[in-house]
């Protein structure tokens, strides 16, 4: 009998209407640059150029934080919580309406797999903002006092790894908070948040009231350095947030970082075994490994190490890496070139520093950036790979004896951003989770995100928090 | 009693000690590895996502009618009921001599006659429940004659069901047992041992009970009788998979999987081997190892085979009813 091959199931790009240019969202319309240069983004699986997009130069940077600026004065400061929740409402409804279609704009620009854009990403954007409109008209009681008022412009940088996911994540609770926003996407991805200004004339939101500025690091820097920025919130990587950091410092900006993180996956010998394998999958493995929180050392107990790593690499083998527009994808492509070099580089490392690289056999496609899923075994503390943040589908696996043992390894990183625990033992969850410095703990499951839940990290990680009710008070002065 | 092991040249003789007393047997089915509710229906949930098209899709309605264990169960079944099943067994699409026919008609025993008669020379199999199907409420000795009878009337297969209550009161060595002396009493016949997991309710019941039954001789592990809600669930019939798929890491063993009940459309059939291709592996996508019990998901799956091949859909009344 012959084996059951899927058939190519590719979601169609019909659906999208890709300009071949973008200028940038200033004040409610689409205008020039002034005085930058423009840029093209291409889909990462096929290398092909999607459009070109508007770099935005300090006075393009500067003009949309005047629009900002003047939008929280004029409207969006003083009107009433309960009109600024009918907007957001209003957008997260035209989200769902056009899921498909940003499920499929994210895949191209960014890389990852239909099944994921469609299932977890645009799905978990729409809730954000369903999330905050309710909170909009109910300030007062979000903890931050009786009379809790926005900080004003808030300036938002954001990475490429769930581009729109991302863009909800800083700008549903900033305009809930009556907080007006200019939003960096990432250089690489986008278009998701181009589409999103659509939304924004769609749904008829005042002009200024979200400005979406695109661009790089030069962009970046513009907007989180302007003076009349009250607010700055970033996400990406340790070094940016540092700069940022520096860069704010001794000015009065409310400042929100959610960084890099080297996340521990803690499997116990009494854990159950094939969740636990999914979860581990699901820890490194989703969205290519580019999560902030990825489970990307692997902590297992010795007494059950042989059994957990030979189910992992058969579990490994069925993983399907390809295009990402195949609803049968499990693993789609690396985002960028200058993320793979990055990720061959940390690997040659591992394997430099005598660690042992294995991967399932799989056809890669010739054309794109692509990184097979990778397991390294035999990894210690001091090796770079243990340390490092790879942001990649590789995964460093280590060992422990005792529960106190897997804390002190666990906790033995300088950052701080999340953890795993699997074990059937209750008492043992509850104990870790205390023990443990990261923002997130799951317990028995991994890389799950939902719009009420506060996420960020500890040291390095960052400071802040986001989603939640907590993640209303990083936009609220009081 | 306690004794059936079942191991081949490369089988391995721990399990051997597993079965040597009921301490043992149940300290072994309690050690097991727990399931995560939450975790494995994620997962039946995610494999459910997997999109089966073209070729991919025409193999696997083929591949699931050939599967089928075309049933009927009733107390009001009769030889004429029997006969017209047995004819739809065999020509499953009466407008297109190409589909396959199913792997088994299911009965009860005082039919399996009448079945085994008109499918003599088709190679189709009879398969009888038995053990006073479907609550198991009886004496040994009574379950042992109603298979026995089936056997003699030539049934290829026995559906026999648990003791639920013995296995829910922790009295695993009595289920083991019940479960040899049924696999003695039916000779030759395959053994399918229905767990009637919606009544085990958890998990790690499902678990226990498929590590239970194969151990002690089972073919096939099946989920349901069909007379319970739940029936068969993807999620439940994942953790069986995953049990048969560790039963043969450890013995070089092949068991079968069943689910039964609840199936009911070609798109949930092939949700299902997709699972069994991604859990257990490609081996098991054989009728001899994975089967459905089944009557109205056959014309479901009948009709998509049209469609796939002429473009339309031709209508329910252009399918037989049985």
């Amino acid at each position: 009998m012959s084996r059951f091959e899927y058939a190519p199931a590719l979601e169609s790009r019909a659906i999208v209407d890709i300009k071949s240019s973008y200028g940038l969202f200033i004040n409610g319309a689409f205008t020039e640059a002034t005085d930058g240069k423009p840029f093209k983004t291409i889909s990462p699986a096929s290398e092909e150029v999607l459009a070109e997009v508007s770099e935005a130069g300090p006075a393009d940077v500067d003009k949309a934080v005047r629009a900002a600026r003047r939008a929280f004065d004029k409207v969006w400061g003083p009107m009433a919580g309960r009109d600024r929740a009918k907007y957001l409402y209003r957008i997260a409804r035209l989200i769902q309406e056009r899921a498909r279609e940003l499920a499929v704009l994210e895949s191209l620009d960014n890389g990852k797999p239909i099944r994921e854009s469609r299932d977890v990403d645009i799905p978990l954007v729409a809730a954000h903002f369903f999330y905050y409109a309710g909170w909009a008209d109910k300030l007062e009681y979000a903890g931050a006092g009786d009379d809790p008022q926005p900080w004003g412009v808030a300036g938002q940088v954001i990475p490429w790894n769930f581009p729109l996911l991302m863009l909800a994540w800083k700008i549903a609770p900033a305009l809930a908070a009556g907080n007006t926003v200019v939003l960096k996407p990432a250089e690489t991805t986008p278009l998701t948040a181009l589409a999103f200004a659509e939304i924004c004339q769609q749904a008829d939101l005042p002009p200024g009231v979200v400005n979406i500025v695109t661009g790089a690091g030069r962009t970046g820097q513009a907007l989180v350095e302007h003076p009349d920025v009250n607010k700055v919130a970033f996400t990406g990587s340790t070094a940016v947030g540092r700069a940022i950091a520096k860069s704010v410092a001794g000015t009065d900006k409310a400042v929100t970082l959610e960084l890099g993180g080297k996340a521990a996956n803690i499997v116990f010998e009494d854990a159950p075994i094939d969740q636990t394998i999914e979860g581990i999958v699901n820890g490194i493995f989703f969205n290519q490994g580019h999560v902030c929180c990825a489970g990307s050392r692997l902590l297992v107990q010795e007494s059950v190490y042989d059994e957990v790593l030979g189910r992992l690499k058969r579990r490994m083998e069925s993983l399907r890496v390809g295009d990402p527009l195949d609803k049968n994808t499990d693993i789609g492509a690396i985002n960028s070139a200058a993320q793979l070099a990055k990720i061959r580089e940390l690997s040659q490392v591992g394997e430099d520093e005598g660690s042992e690289r294995w991967s399932p056999e799989c056809e890669l496609p010739a054309q794109g950036f692509w990184f097979p899923p990778t397991v390294f075994t035999g990894v210690s503390q001091a090796h770079r790979i243990a340390r490092e943040e790879i942001f990649g589908p590789v995964l460093s696996v280590l060992t422990f004896r005792t529960p106190a043992e897997a804390v002190e390894k666990a906790n033995n990183t300088p950052f701080g951003l999340s953890a795993g625990i699997w074990t059937e033992k209750g008492s043992r969850i509850l104990w870790m989770a205390n023990q443990l410095r990261a923002g997130v703990v799951w317990a028995n499951t991994f890389n799950r995100f939902d719009p009420t839940s506060p996420f960020g990290g500890y040291k390095e990680s960052g400071y802040g928090r986001e989603g939640g009710r907590h993640g209303l008070e990083a936009y609220l002065a009081h | 009693m306690l004794a059936r092991v079942t191991t081949t040249d490369n089988g391995v003789d721990s399990l051997a000690d597993v079965t040597s007393s009921e301490d043992r047997l149940r300290r072994f089915l309690l050690g097991l590895p727990g399931v995560d509710q939450v975790g494995a229906e994620a997962r039946a949930a995610t494999l459910s996502t997997r999109s089966i098209k073209t070729t991919a899709k025409a193999y696997a309605l083929d591949l699931a009618i050939q599967m089928i264990d075309l049933t009927t169960l009733e107390g009001s079944d009769t030889p004429g009921k029997v006969r017209a099943l047995c004819a739809k067994a065999k020509r499953p699409d009466p407008a297109d001599p190409t589909a396959p026919q199913v792997a088994a008609v299911c009965v009860y025993p005082d039919l399996v006659a009448t079945a085994k008669f008109e499918l003599r020379g088709t190679g189709i199999n009879v398969a009888s429940v038995a053990t006073a199907f479907p609550s198991g409420r009886s004496s040994l000795a009574i379950k042992v004659q109603d298979t026995k009878d089936a056997v003699a009337a030539g049934a290829d297969e026995v559906d026999m069901v648990i003791d639920r209550g013995a296995f829910l009161s922790g009295r695993y060595g009595l289920v083991f047992d019940e479960i040899a002396a049924i696999r003695d009493a039916a000779g030759d016949a395959h053994l399918k041992v229905i767990l009637e997991t919606g009544e085990l309710v958890t998990y790690d019941n499902v678990r226990r009970a498929s590590w239970l039954a194969m151990l002690a001789g089972a073919d096939f592990i099946k989920t349901s009788t069909g007379k319970i809600s739940p029936a068969a669930t993807l999620p439940v019939t994942l953790v069986m998979l995953e049990a048969v798929r560790d039963y043969h890491e450890s013995t070089g063993l092949h068991i079968g999987v069943k689910p039964a009940g609840g199936i009911r459309t070609a798109k949930d059939a092939i949700k299902y081997l997709v699972t069994v291709n991604e859990t257990a592996g490609p081996d098991w996508l054989d009728p001899e190892l994975f089967r459905f019990g089944a009557s109205s998901l056959l014309n479901d799956l009948l009709m998509q085979r049209t469609k796939l091949a002429t473009g339309h859909y031709p209508g329910p009344d252009y399918f037989t009813l049985d």
